[in-house]
């Protein structure tokens, strides 16, 4: 570990400034900067503590719900309004990590997360996310967690995070405050980027920018399932999730709002989806015609192949549970 | 005084039934139980030695090659930093299970990727930590070879080859021939490798995480090249070994160097990830089962193969067929193992070697040659217990298997009607139902303890027999307040230092049985003791309960028989001819019931019974919770356990507990254990047989035989995760 400077941020005002710093990052629960921190992946300077911010409140915000970037995981996914109204975020919360884990995490700290590649984790070998421009290790080695959407030839790591694919199936929005104090807003689904050639970027957020929380729209009518697919029962991320809201009228499909995790650099959300089964009849072949169409460019990097059959069926699994089609 | 006792003959006395005190196999709690979870319990990291500096250990980014230069003014000028050592005396390579002897020394030839090269020692473990990731090092890599598919292999001695296997296949009724692949396992335990050593001019004291410190003294002290009366090992408490801490590793040789040339305490404490990376694998295996059997399901052929691998010149190579050789019948057998030589880090023994990996293949075929002979799978494995060890005819002792399958099935309740799959679906979850024997072969080894009726009243029990989590001390205790009639508060135990007498090491589940059986030697020489001291025949009966000896004539308490005069005995207990002329074994069976998601191939496991006979049970809690251990070890080797390693370099890739996916408690069923009561004359002067191992020897195979059940997936490669049982699975 790398010796740093800890400061603390008492107010929000002081956060940019302090943020801004070369060298400086901030530090909420810490559950994933930590261990980056041990292992010399992440090696800040000065670490910024924000946890005294006032930004811990889960509020009604209009007619949708703001997260405060400090509510922690456990706070979040017990909420009686999350579990009323929005019941696929408090699933997706509590699939992810252990619970000792979801008591320190953060909304903002969830979001920002970074990939669990082996290569990234392991400064002995190379990788373009961790040092630019040294190659990517998994890409020809072992990709059992990777990417099978979205890749570049620069970097095939995933998103790893469960809430943010909730977050993006309901079209939540991001609030961030940057350097200059102003703030603005971003969707969940436009937040993380795709590696391309910059892969070290796994965000928007640029140098002196804070997360202040995330605003979940107006509920919505339908059902919400979070179908996380892993190999043991707790603890472990996904080889591939599914977030979905479906709702139906007389048979027919009138919503489905759907979101994927642990198949790219981003929680996935492709609109063709949508379109294609709004308004139509559920059906085994339906959900097989959706999954082709995101599937289409998939491809994988040998270890991972097995994403593809993957999440074409956990899709369908997911739209079966959800219309009722029995298969 | 020392009693020593060879077993050359049965003990068919069972002296401990005829003990009065009462506490023997009772379920006793873990005498050190509260000290563990109330912290206090001090495990080898932890002692605090003034002036303690920190160890670092750097290691090698490639795997095979050699270190050219070591910049040590590289980190010097860092703060805290006081050294770095790269002494040719730094072992390669941790040593292989009761090795005795220094394993390969000189660090900078370098065999896999991971191998510790240096130590940086600090002031603080931050500054040392902080260091040693900034040492220069310069070297010259060469090529090297990570695929055991890839090189010739050399095949190991005491193949057995008995019959014609290829005529009995062609011949047989039914037959099956499969190959299947287990992946490499790590041991994982909860304690990374620690060690603190000291040394005061004259002795070399080093507190350490370790399982046998009978070996792990001469291990020492041959790779310092001191004399074994200047080394003390001290293991109070180890936080789970499994095989990984059977002989000393890097850690503890670096840190004795570091303190010796600095004349201050060192503590070096390996990561997480360089436990993983460094210590010891289960290899990884290929395997082929051929069993060919006449028209009743009698095996008239027994076909196991293995190809496992290890590094250059190490003498393991997993004993995948241990048990194979004599569990089941087959007159024309074929049993062989070959090892291929790869640079991935030592290849060593994790928790059961051989049978863990071994058994499971052989339980699978076996239901696949169930199904083709109609047979109902736990028929087919009654049928085919042998009278006699198949292929030395040397006679069985104790042998429970048929009552474990026989008591485990009625327990499952286990339906022997026609086996088919995809028989039963609960909503988007086909379930199933499977059975496996279980075998381990059980091992005694020479132990030394001390036993000393104090002056006071009370006992003490001293021996360097560790207590790696499984209950030593607690045992020790009840075997010697048994025979002296004391309660169990009143025997003191103490374990874990070389000051004490020679015990058997914590190993190969050979631990209980061994030095269990040194105290007892131990105690009867007090109880002999006693009845001269009252002036009775030695013959005569004597009857120690609650502190007091009664005899026929009398009664008298311990205390006045002792009369301020404390009674010490060494027990030496040594296995003779018993162990050739009797063929000993624990044996159980597992029924397991499994879900597999018919869209995701997602296996959870439903329930789980185990059955075991392994002698007398000495305490029936400590022995369950052995037995309920064993069985989530095979669960995690049937569903997720896999070391993965980089084609390229051969590099560990999931070298945390993050990655290298042992269960969770949500994995675990309702695990039920039933305990074939037995008592066996050949294992040990106190019926006892090994239990450590047994419950994971075997299970993963009544998992793979449940799978198929669910849902039709045939699966020869273990793990059986999500996308393997999804590329098997048959579509509906
Ligand atoms: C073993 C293990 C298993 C896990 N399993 C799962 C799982 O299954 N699913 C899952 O979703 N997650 C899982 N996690 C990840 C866990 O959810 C994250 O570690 C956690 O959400 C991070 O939150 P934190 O508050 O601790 O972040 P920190 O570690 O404090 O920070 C993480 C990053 O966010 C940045 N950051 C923090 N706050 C802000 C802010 N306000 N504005 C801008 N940037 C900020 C930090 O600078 C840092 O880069 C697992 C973690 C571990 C260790
Ligand atoms: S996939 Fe991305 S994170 Fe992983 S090694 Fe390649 S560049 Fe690094």
């Amino acid at each position: 570990m790398k010796p740093f400077h800890y400061q603390r941020a008492d107010r929000l005002e002081h956060v940019a400034q302090l943020i801004s710093a070369s060298g400086a990052m901030a530090i909420a629960g810490g559950t994933n900067l930590i261990d980056l921190m041990k292992l010399q992946v992440e090696t800040p300077d000065t670490i910024i503590d924000v946890n005294r911010l006032p930004l811990d409140q889960i509020a009604e915000e209009g007619d949708g719900l703001r997260i405060g970037a400090l509510a922690t995981n456990t706070a979040t996914a017990g909420h009686g309004k999350v579990r009323s109204d929005y019941p696929i975020l408090a699933k997706a919360i509590l699939a992810g990590a252990t619970q000792q884990l979801r008591n320190k995490a953060t909304t903002a700290g969830n979001l920002c997360q970074r990939t669990r590649c082996y290569y990234f984790t392991n400064i002995d070998q190379p990788c373009n996310k961790r040092d630019p421009g040294s190659g990517c290790g998994a890409i020809t080695g072992i990709a059992r967690l990777h990417a099978i959407l979205g890749t570049s030839d620069q970097c095939i790591a995933t998103y790893p995070g469960d809430m943010a694919v909730a977050m993006a199936a309901l079209d939540a929005k991001v609030e961030i405050k940057d350097r200059a104090g102003n703030t603005r807003s971003i969707a969940v689904r436009d937040f993380h980027r795709l590696p391309n050639d910059a892969p070290e970027k796994d965000n928007i957020l640029e140098p002196g920018d804070i997360i202040t929380g995330v605003i979940l729209p107006a509920p919505v009518p339908g059902k919400q399932l979070y179908r996380k697919v892993r190999e043991r029962s707790s603890y472990a991320f996904a080889l591939c999730s599914v977030a979905a809201i479906i709702d139906m009228d007389e048979g027919k499909i009138t919503r489905a709002d759907l979101a994927f995790g642990g198949i790219a650099h981003k929680p996935w959300f492709d609109a063709r989806l949508g379109e294609l089964l709004v308004g139509e009849t559920p059906s085994l072949s339906l959900f097989d015609k959706a999954a082709d169409l995101l599937l289409e460019d998939a491809h994988g990097f040998g270890e991972n192949d097995f994403k593809i059959p993957l999440t074409r069926r956990a899709l369908a699994a997911t739209l079966c549970e959800a219309t009722g089609v029995d298969a | 005084m020392t009693a020593h006792l060879k077993q050359n003959k049965l003990d068919k006395r069972n002296v401990l039934d005829g003990m009065q005190q009462g506490i023997i196999g009772k379920p006793i709690s873990r005498s050190e139980g509260l000290l563990k979870v109330t912290g206090k319990a001090t495990y080898a990291a932890e002692y605090h030695l003034e002036n303690c500096l920190e160890g670092v250990i750097v290691t090698a980014p490639f795997a095979k090659g050699r270190v050219t230069v070591i910049d040590e003014s590289s980190v010097m000028e860092m703060p805290g930093v006081i050294t770095v050592i790269s002494d040719e005396r730094m072992i390669a390579r941790a040593a292989q299970g009761t090795a005795g002897a220094a394993p390969l020394q000189k660090a900078c030839d370098v065999d896999y990727w991971g191998q510790p090269i240096a130590l940086v020692v600090a002031e603080s473990f931050e500054e040392a930590r902080n260091a040693a990731k900034h040492l220069h090092i310069e070297f010259e890599v060469e090529d090297a070879i990570f695929d055991a598919s890839e090189v010739e292999v050399e095949p190991q001695d005491g193949a057995t080859q008995q019959g014609d296997l290829a005529q009995a296949m062609a011949e047989a009724e039914h037959s099956v021939d499969i190959s299947y692949t287990t992946e490499g396992h790590a041991s994982a335990a909860m304690e990374p490798h620690a060690a603190i050593a000291d040394w005061d001019g004259e002795t070399l004291t080093v507190r350490a995480s370790l399982q046998m410190l009978n070996y792990n003294i001469g291990e020492l002290a041959d790779s310092m090249d001191l004399d074994e009366s200047k080394v003390r090992l001290i293991s109070r408490y180890v936080g789970g070994g499994f095989g990984s801490k059977l002989g000393i590793s890097q850690e503890v040789v670096a840190a004795s160097i570091a303190a010796m040339q600095l004349g201050r305490p060192v503590r070096v404490v390996m990561s997480r990830q360089q436990v993983f990376q460094t210590i010891m694998r289960r290899s990884e295996t290929t395997q082929r089962l051929r069993l060919a059997a006449d028209a009743n399901g009698r095996l008239t052929g027994f076909g196991h193969e293995a190809l496992v691998s290890n590094l250059p010149g190490e003498g393991f190579a997993e004993p995948v067929t241990q048990s194979s050789e004599f569990l089941y019948a087959g007159e024309n057998r074929l049993l062989k193992i070959d090892i291929a030589r790869i640079h991935r880090m030592t290849a060593g023994s994790v928790r059961a070697p051989g049978e863990a990996v071994g058994m499971p293949a052989l339980e699978a075929a076996l239901d696949e040659l169930a199904e083709k002979a109609g047979i109902d799978p736990v028929e087919l494995r009654l049928r085919n217990i042998p009278e006699e060890h198949p292929a030395t005819g040397t006679p069985f002792s104790s042998h429970k298997l048929a009552e474990c399958l026989q008591q485990g099935a009625k327990a499952f309740g286990w339906d022997s009607g026609p086996r088919k799959p995809r028989n039963r679906r609960e909503g988007e979850w086909w379930i199933g139902t499977g059975v496996a024997s279980a075998a381990r072969v059980h091992i005694v080894s020479q132990a030394r303890a001390r036993v000393t009726l104090q002056a006071d009243g009370t006992a003490l029990v001293e021996t360097d027999m560790t207590d790696i989590g499984t209950g030593t001390y607690t045992i020790l205790g009840q075997i010697a307040g048994e025979m002296l009639g004391l309660a169990q508060e009143q025997v003191k135990v103490e374990l874990g230092d070389t000051r004490h007498p020679r015990g058997s090491g914590s190993g190969g589940s050979w631990g209980a049985a061994s030095v269990g059986s040194a105290v007892f030697v131990a105690c009867e020489a007090i109880r002999a003791k006693i009845a001269s001291q009252l002036g009775i025949s030695a013959d005569m009966e004597l009857t120690l309960k609650d502190s007091t000896v009664s005899w026929d004539e009398g009664k008298k308490s311990l205390s006045d028989i002792i009369d301020g005069k404390d009674i010490a005995r060494e027990g030496h207990y040594e296995p003779g001819d018993i162990t050739e002329d009797y063929a000993a074994s624990g044996y159980g069976a597992f029924f397991v019931e499994v879900a597999v998601n018919r869209w995701t191939g997602e296996t959870r496991m439903r329930r789980m019974t185990g059955a075991f006979g392994f002698g007398r049970v000495l305490n029936e809690k400590t022995a369950r919770s052995q037995c309920l251990g064993g069985m989530v070890w095979c669960i995690g080797s049937a569903l997720t356990e896999s070391l993965l390693f980089d084609p390229r370099d051969g590099h560990l890739v999931n070298c945390d507990l993050a990655e290298y996916h042992v269960p969770v408690n949500r994995d675990i069923p309702d695990l039920d254990v039933i305990m074939v009561e037995e008592r066996d004359p050949a294992a040990s002067p106190i019926q006892a047989k090994g239990i450590g191992e047994l419950g994971m020897c075997g299970g993963a195979g009544a998992i793979a035989n449940a799978i198929y059940n669910a849902c039709g997936a045939r699966m020869h490669d273990f793990p059986m995760t999500p996308d393997r049982v999804l590329a098997a699975m048959p579509d509906e």
